[in-house]
């Protein structure tokens, strides 16, 4: 998993290279050919038969869906929140990692694992978890059940993970010289922060964020026993398309999983843009 | 699936050579089981009365289950997941199998109308019942905080909401002063959870203070030691779970059906909290209910969806996303706040 998601980080620089290699030798075009079919097979192919269900119905069909009340206040809720979320979790997901890198404590180590547990855990579990903790019944005072606040509460939890496992593992990488030599040419420790430590990290950083961005807009089991679904108030994007699916309105279901789609590819992109401003900047 | 099973089955007892097979877990028919999540226990006790008979002999040992959200698995069946016989909540997750031809035209054809399990909708309320709740009118007191799963989606939870406006229309209330009704109670809901199950578990954990349940899952609950109480209002709604066998359905899915409907068969049931599809049945001791020794009182006035709104097309459009009043209701209801 760590491996992999590390792999994104470096998504940027690993594309202009291969860009900017020629022709390709029998085992690469057998390896492209294989990851091609791959993603088609498992991403292209499903996504493509969504957008296309959901342009069945036209302009029209996106219209009539999009202002639904209903459904327009769960997009807004929903996106809204993954934003937020995604803000929290790039300064507390990076302070994290800091702390599992640099920092030399006891319990690291249960720590250290116990960060994935989220990713690990079924998400009803963990919506079971949030509520019997952050619920009415629960040992701690604060109870945010059937409120907005648990929307939020299950998103961070969820996605806690990423922007972690993302910059983790390039903080382990930085040449702590680079850092000294910053410091001994007069640098402050905020100034190397953001002018040696920050530009490495925002790739890592970003596609922690878009990862956690993408996963919060389709989160669905952790919060459904928490947030009460209460319709323009704490229904999110996903209890809305499974309403359109048993309402046997498979057309706009189809629609607000496109709008989804949308605004994690237009997220995606922005992060991407960002990403390469900071660095290059740095 | 079964195909393969079957073939393989009857290998096996091929190189058995000519074994009984009406032993117990002798017999070579696969009987595939697609219900909604609450009936899983009775039917699988059902399933093992029934080898036990002439007409089950050729029952194979286990039946292959799948059980979850109603409408999910009645979606899965139209998309290819094998099938012999279905369970649901609701009977609009039928019809989507008549219309897709997998079910017959004719599956209500027979003494119960198609329907296999009856129950009804029923409030659950806190230990000792402090509130006193006692009637539909008692819902709208400002201290209530209602629990009932979306009838968005949950098939299941349409039930409730059917229920809840039924009862003032059979109080003499005109529709408008029914959807006020509604509107009020709405007013009072506390949160709407994904499904029947999940209502339940957050009415565990403590959010509100009265569940809107089907007396069933209040039973089984308790059965598994739950501490709250249930009300069965003196006016409530009939809930009445369809079962019908596909089209392209082993032979024994019928034998199975026939069982179902048997007096063997809804005993399991009843034992689970269920109310029979047979008014005269000899109902045993059910654990769970507030009165073991008399755990179906019958309520003083019993709708149904046929009787009380003219069957589940019309029932259903009261819940259309576009223009269904249910659906109207909630979203003002999240205006208002």
């Amino acid at each position: 998993m760590t491996a992999s998601v590390a792999g994104l980080g470096g998504r940027s620089m690993r594309m202009r290279r291969s860009v900017a290699g020629g022709g390709l030798s029998l085992a690469s075009g057998v390896g492209l050919g294989t990851a091609l079919l791959w993603f088609s097979l498992l991403v292209l192919l499903p996504l493509s038969a969504v957008v296309a269900r959901a342009t069945t119905g036209g302009w029209g069909g996106f219209w009539e869906t999009l202002t639904n009340p209903s459904t327009a206040a769960a997009l807004r809720l929903t996106i809204g929140m993954a934003f937020v979320v995604t803000l929290v979790n790039a300064v507390m997901g990076t302070l994290i990692a800091w702390v599992l890198v640099r920092d030399h404590f006891w319990g690291k180590r249960a720590l250290e694992v116990l960060i994935d547990l989220p990713f690990a855990l079924p998400t009803i579990v963990a919506g079971l978890v949030l509520l019997q903790v952050y619920g009415p019944k629960g040992p701690t005072p604060i109870d945010v059940a059937n409120t907005r606040t648990s929307v939020f509460l299950a998103f961070l939890f969820v996605t806690l993970p990423f922007v972690v496992r993302t910059v983790q593992p390039v903080l382990l990488e930085i040449d702590r010289d680079v850092e000294e030599a910053a410091a001994s040419l007069g640098a402050s420790r905020i100034t190397t922060f953001r002018r040696v430590i920050l530009p490495s990290l925002t790739p890592a950083i970003a596609s922690g964020a878009a990862l956690s961005f993408a996963r919060a807009i389709s989160e669905y089991g952790s919060l459904v026993l928490l947030s009460g679904n209460l319709p323009l108030r704490t229904e999110v994007t996903s209890v809305r398309i499974l309403t359109y699916i048993e309402g046997g309105r498979n057309g706009n279901a189809a629609v607000v999983a496109t709008v989804l789609l949308a605004v994690a590819l237009f997220v995606i992109v922005l992060l991407d843009i960002i990403q390469r401003r900071v660095t290059r900047r740095g | 699936m079964a195909a393969i099973a079957v073939t393989s089955l009857l290998v096996l007892s091929a190189c058995g050579g000519g074994d009984d097979a009406a032993g117990a877990g002798g017999g070579e028919q696969t009987l595939n089981i697609v219900g909604f999540a609450v009936p899983e226990e009775a039917n699988n006790a059902i399933y093992e009365t029934f080898k036990e008979t002439d007409a089950g002999a050729d029952a194979a040992g286990e039946p292959e289950g799948s059980y979850g959200a109603s409408g999910d698995q009645s979606r899965a069946v139209e998309g290819g997941l094998e099938a012999d016989y279905v369970h649901f909540s609701i009977e609009p997750d039928v019809t989507r199998l008549v219309e897709s031809g997998q079910v017959a035209e004719d599956w209500k054809d027979n003494e119960t109308d198609g329907i296999v399990s009856r129950s009804v909708v029923v409030f659950v309320v806190e230990e000792g019942n402090p509130l006193g709740i006692e009637t539909w009118d008692d819902l709208l007191q400002d201290d209530v905080e209602i629990i009932t799963p979306n009838p968005g989606s949950s098939g299941a939870a349409k039930w409730n909401i059917l229920a809840a406006y039924g009862q003032a229309i059979a109080g003499g209330a005109s529709e408008d002063e029914a959807k006020q009704y509604l509107t009020d109670f709405v007013g009072n809901v506390a949160a709407l959870p994904g499904s029947g199950r999940d209502a339940t578990t957050a009415f565990k954990d403590g959010t509100g203070n009265v569940l809107i349940s089907y007396e069933n899952e209040a039973i089984l609950a308790r059965q598994s030691g739950e501490a709250f109480d249930y009300v069965v209002p003196d006016t409530t709604l009939l809930i009445e779970n369809p079962g019908a066998i596909l089209e392209d359905a082993d032979p024994i899915a019928q034998s199975w059906l026939d069982f179902v409907l048997s007096e063997e068969g809804q005993t399991e049931f009843v034992k689970k909290g269920f109310r029979s599809v047979i008014d005269d049945l000899e109902i045993p001791e059910v654990e769970g209910a507030n009165d073991p020794a008399d755990p179906f009182p019958a309520p003083g006035t019993l709708l149904t969806v046929g009787e009380a709104f003219g069957g589940w097309s019309e029932a259903n459009a009261f819940f259309d996303e576009e223009d269904g009043f249910v659906t109207e209701i909630l979203q003002e209801s999240g205006k208002a706040e």
